[in-house]
């Protein structure tokens, strides 16, 4: 088990450093020219490029900027917020980010959770048909369109809930986004979570435990949940992932200071910030990779087959 | 020799029962005649409503993409004017849907009786009808497009690595887990310091990541079929490695690929109308899904209406092509509960 | 129901409810089980042996529906005997009262029939500790005797294994100790050693046929292999399209079958010394029961259909007191038909080895 985490951890990390190294030679090498050029003498110019380092070979700049990484040290950013360190920007754009795509993730797999083995538990029934619309209509529409109309309605016609984003009443104003980002974990975990307890039920060592007199609760909890909420650790990591992706809109919509707003700034506007997409998309990769280590050693921990090798018996 | 159990209306041998049927063909299996693999998949398809619904809507909403904008009276961008009371002419800018029955009759606004818009109009004057369906044949064609291109790729390069295994398979599957490693969001962005905004950026976005899927499940079903006898027969009668590839196992991963493509084209529908509501996507006066929520979502307090039916379409073919994939899942491999 | 009848299967009529439609999978079946006696189904896959057995098991699937019919049981508690008809009893009754404690299962597939992520130990010990009253220490040393008893060794230490550290085998032998579990009076075996390699099965109906000795159990076979009935059963039942259409001892069913379809059977089963150079295969295949067959449903695949196979379905014949059999070729009114020549000759033939060991 030490082996398969050590051997999970170290192809992270080489994985997480050549994305590293690829988006760095894209971003800060390719482009060649970070500076808008009408407006520096090419003497200028060669100078910025001597003091940024960047008539150095590829290599050099590279291991540069990863021993100022390893600092927390992004640089600073050519056009956002007149070149502040990328450092101070994002501590405050993560703890924002973070905090509402946590909270949308946690409703999302508890309601989920339990809207699927609802279903899967009245399989056929009233529950189970509601369920399926439900997560239907959650993988249909996008999580801003949901915001969107609950701003509309919740924040415009019946102005209960803030209409922007507020850091003051973090909670209070929390609520709007986390809810329609939620929605889409929470359809796609719901549907999961029936379908996979739907197969178990149906599955040959269900059908013994229930020969030798096991049934009812302890049936489920023993038997089916365990079996089937394995799986669903997987599907986490790629929903947190689209839930990034849904929290770009959310962001921009509802005014929030996040790392996701953050990008939109940084490629939409008249020029692109090559630093910002720099250090947002490290901060990105790493966040995926790292959650998709966290779910593979879950995955281990919680799966006797890969626990428990196999070498016990012929 | 004794009868037994009596039967309750027990039948009465009558003169000729006794005789032979004189017959040839019980050699004929008459219950699996001759029913060919793809008959079989389109009948369980069929026989499934979902999936018959969902088939229903996305050809509606391909139609209606496809001839929407040729038989509207206004251009995509077309600024329309209409002649008001006193008789002059002004712009038909932020009309409320004009449905009749839905929104009733009394809505039209008497100022613009000579010209109607169903959908209504955007704040600048343009037609919405016209704009919806124009917005959806773009966001249609951006993710057929791409798809079918992401399909090559990943096929062929699923099935090259399945099927020579090896060093080769080890190489290039090391390479589609670090691609698989970068969020899409990050390719996005990187490609947006190289392309100029509108649909070639978010053709190349989509290009870039969806055919990873496509690569695991071709070369999963690769995996599974070069061990069976009838590629390991052409194999020993001379077949060379690519006619074995392309013509004996591709046919065989078909049905899976064109699953995954169902499930793909929404992907590729989402994307695009997200990009294009950040604003890297398509640009104005084009219109996309994507850009056409956009554009409601700027008006929403003004102009409600104007959000709506960019987003059912969008929508409506999420649910189509989910149903669709879903039914062709489930017609490719029934279980016996379905049958 | 006589005295000494553990298991009796009466006119049980059971549909499916599935996308295409009702499936009419079984059409009034009679089975009879006696004390320690060993039964075989045997028949095609589909012809809904399995079904059956499901039912008496309690374990049906969520759309099925029974018509009619009854599933009587002798069951015996606390020095006390009842006939239960088990189809009337709620599944939580089930559970509780009947299975793992009278009514035990071994299903076909030992690598997907254990849970994978419980100790084989545990999932022994389970339905002790649920309805056994055992304590734990009880239970415990109650399944490492169960372990020794199927023949795994070293039981202290694999009672912790999870299943994917055994081998088919010996997953199939802790599927026996969990059926045994409960000291159940009925095993009901569903193909047991179809999915083991040859040289395992013949140890599990050793070893099936040594615990019924000893335990005093009454068994039930599914099974479409001829030559495990032959093994293990006192009697055979032959399934065809959701019914039995011929029912015997072993050697009435063995050396004189009367039903077309057991002719087919037999013929179909492989041979060392047969003179045939080619392997006989029952022509066509199991109706669909989509359809409600008309008449007798084999008469399809019949090479010796007679004009009434088409028009009614023939009920069951009287052959000797424990052997019946329905075909209209059987009726007084019918012409005489011999099995074919191939078979007698061969059947004669396993009739002269069997009597050399005797």
């Amino acid at each position: 088990m030490t082996k398969y985490i050590f051997k999970r951890v170290i192809l992270a990390v080489i994985t997480l450093l050549i994305i590293v190294f690829v988006l760095f030679v894209l971003v800060r090498v390719m482009p060649g020219n970070p500076f808008p050029s009408e407006r520096m003498s090419a003497e200028q110019i060669a100078n910025k490029r001597i003091e940024l380092g960047l008539d150095k070979p590829v290599l050099v700049q590279f291991w540069d900027y990863l021993t100022k990484l390893l600092h927390g040290d992004f640089g600073k950013g050519t056009s956002l917020y007149n070149g502040a360190p990328i450092k101070t920007v994002l501590s405050t754009c993560v703890s924002n980010s973070f905090r509402i795509g946590g909270l949308a993730i946690l409703i999302g797999t508890a309601v989920g959770l339990l809207l699927g083995i609802t279903a899967a538990l009245n399989r056929g029934r009233f529950l189970d048909g509601f369920c399926t619309v439900f997560s239907i209509i959650g993988v249909c529409v996008p999580s801003y369109v949901f915001l969107i109309f609950l701003q509309y309605y919740f924040s415009y016609r019946i102005p209960f809930f803030p209409y922007f984003f507020d850091p003051g009443r973090f909670l209070f104003s929390a609520v709007l986004p986390s809810v329609s980002l939620s929605l889409f974990s929470m359809s796609t975990v719901a549907r999961f979570t029936r379908n996979e307890m739907v197969e178990v039920m149906d599955s040959d060592y269900v059908r013994l435990a229930e020969s030798k007199g096991i049934y009812g609760p302890r049936l489920v909890r023993r038997h089916v949940l365990r079996n089937a909420l394995i799986p669903i650790v997987t599907v986490i990591a790629p929903l947190i992932v689209d839930l990034l992706t849904g929290a770009l809109v959310v962001e921009k919509i509802y005014g929030i200071n996040g790392i996701g707003k953050l990008m939109v700034d940084a490629i939409s506007g008249e020029g692109v910030d090559y630093n910002y997409v720099l250090a947002l998309g490290i901060l990105y990769s790493s966040l995926y990779i790292g959650i998709m280590l966290v779910v593979d050693v879950l995955y281990g921990i919680l799966d006797p087959r890969i626990r428990v090798s196999a070498k016990g018996d012929a | 020799m004794e009868q037994v159990n009596i039967m309750p209306n027990a039948y009465v041998p009558t003169a000729g029962d006794f005789e032979f049927l004189s017959r040839q063909d019980i050699n004929v299996d008459r219950n699996f005649a001759s029913q060919g693999y793809w008959k079989g998949v389109a009948i369980h398809f069929f026989r499934n409503r979902r999936a018959v619904v969902g088939l229903v809507i996305v050809v509606l909403i391909t139609v209606l993409a496809i001839l929407g904008p040729i038989l509207s009276a206004y251009g995509y961008k077309e600024i329309i004017s209409v002649t008001n009371d006193a008789g002059k002419q002004i712009t038909a800018g932020s009309i409320s849907p004009q449905l009749p029955g839905l929104f009733g009759s009394e809505n039209i606004n008497p100022l613009f009786a000579d010209k109607t818009f169903l959908f209504g109009t955007d704040t600048v004057g343009r037609d919405l009808w016209t704009r919806t369906w124009f917005g959806a044949r773009v966001s249609l064609i951006i993710a057929f497009v791409t798809i079918i291109i992401d399909m090559i790729i990943g096929m062929s390069y699923g099935l090259i690595s399945g099927y020579y295994g090896g060093m080769t398979d080890n190489t290039m599957q090391r390479f589609v887990e670090i691609a698989n490693s970068v969020p899409r969001l990050v390719i996005v962005s990187v490609l947006a310091i190289f392309l100029p905004k509108g649909m070639g950026l978010v053709i190349v976005a989509l290009l870039l990541t969806e055919w990873i899927g496509m690569s695991k499940i071709a070369r999963a079903e690769m995996l599974k079929l070069k061990e069976q006898e009838y590629v390991l027969a052409s194999r020993t009668l001379g077949a060379g490695n690519f006619r074995i590839i392309f013509g004996q196992i591709l046919p065989n991963t078909i049905g899976p690929i064109i699953t995954q493509v169902m499930f793909s084209i929404p992907t590729a529908i989402f994307t695009e109308a997200f990009l294009s509501f950040v604003g890297v996507g398509i640009v104005l006066p084009q219109c996309s899904i994507g850009s056409l929520i956009e554009d409601g979502f700027n008006n929403i307090t003004t102009l409600p209406y104007q959000i709506l039916p960019p987003i059912i379409v969008l929508a409506l073919l999420m649910l189509g092509f989910n149903f669709i994939g879903d039914g062709l899942r489930e017609a490719l491999a029934p279980k016996l509960e379905d049958m | 129901m006589n005295e000494k009848t553990i298991l009796e299967v009466k006119d049980l009529d059971i549909s499916f409810r599935t996308n295409a439609g009702i499936i009419h999978a079984i059409r009034g079946v009679n089975i009879d089980l006696q004390k320690g006696e060993t039964v075989a189904i045997v028949g095609e896959s589909g012809s809904g042996k399995s079904v059956t057995m499901k039912a008496v098991a309690g374990l049906m699937d969520a759309n099925a529906t029974v018509n009619r019919g009854q599933v009587l049981y002798r069951c015996a508690e606390d020095g006390k005997e009842e006939v239960i008809d088990l189809l009337t009893l709620s599944k939580k009754e089930l559970r509780r009262r009947i299975n793992g404690r009278h009514i035990s299962m071994v299903f076909q597939d030992p690598m997907t029939s254990l849970d994978p992520t419980m100790p084989v130990g545990k999932q022994i010990m389970e339905g002790m500790l649920l309805h056994g009253g055992m304590n734990a220490a009880q239970a415990k040393a109650r399944a490492l005797e169960l372990m020794n008893l199927v023949g795994i060794t070293d039981a202290e230490h694999r009672m912790k294994y999870y299943p994917h550290q055994f081998s088919g085998g010996m997953r199939q032998r802790v599927v026996i100790a969990i059926a045994l579990s409960g000291d159940p009076d009925i095993l009901i075996c569903d193909e047991p050693t179809t999915a083991l390699d040859v040289t395992i099965q013949a140890k599990i109906l050793e070893l099936i046929k040594d615990i019924q000795n000893r335990m005093g159990l009454s068994v039930i076979y599914i099974t479409h292999d001829l030559g495990v009935v032959a093994k293990v059963a006192d009697y055979v039942n032959v399934m065809y399209a959701g019914k039995i259409v011929e029912v015997g001892n072993v050697n009435e069913i063995f050396y004189d079958p009367k039903h077309p379809y057991t002719w087919g059977l037999l013929s179909a089963m492989p041979d060392l010394d047969t003179d045939d150079d080619r392997l006989y295969s029952i022509p066509g295949s199991p109706p669909n029961l989509l359809h409600e067959p008309v008449g007798d449903a084999f008469a399809a695949r019949n090479a010796y259909a007679m004009r009434i196979d088409e028009k009614a379905e023939p009920p069951m014949f009287k052959i000797s007191d424990t052997h019946y059999a329905a075909t209209w070729l059987l009726h007084p009114d019918a012409p005489k038909v011999e099995m074919p020549p191939e078979l007698k000759a061969r059947l004669e033939r396993a009739r002269k080895e069997a009597e050399k060991y005797i």
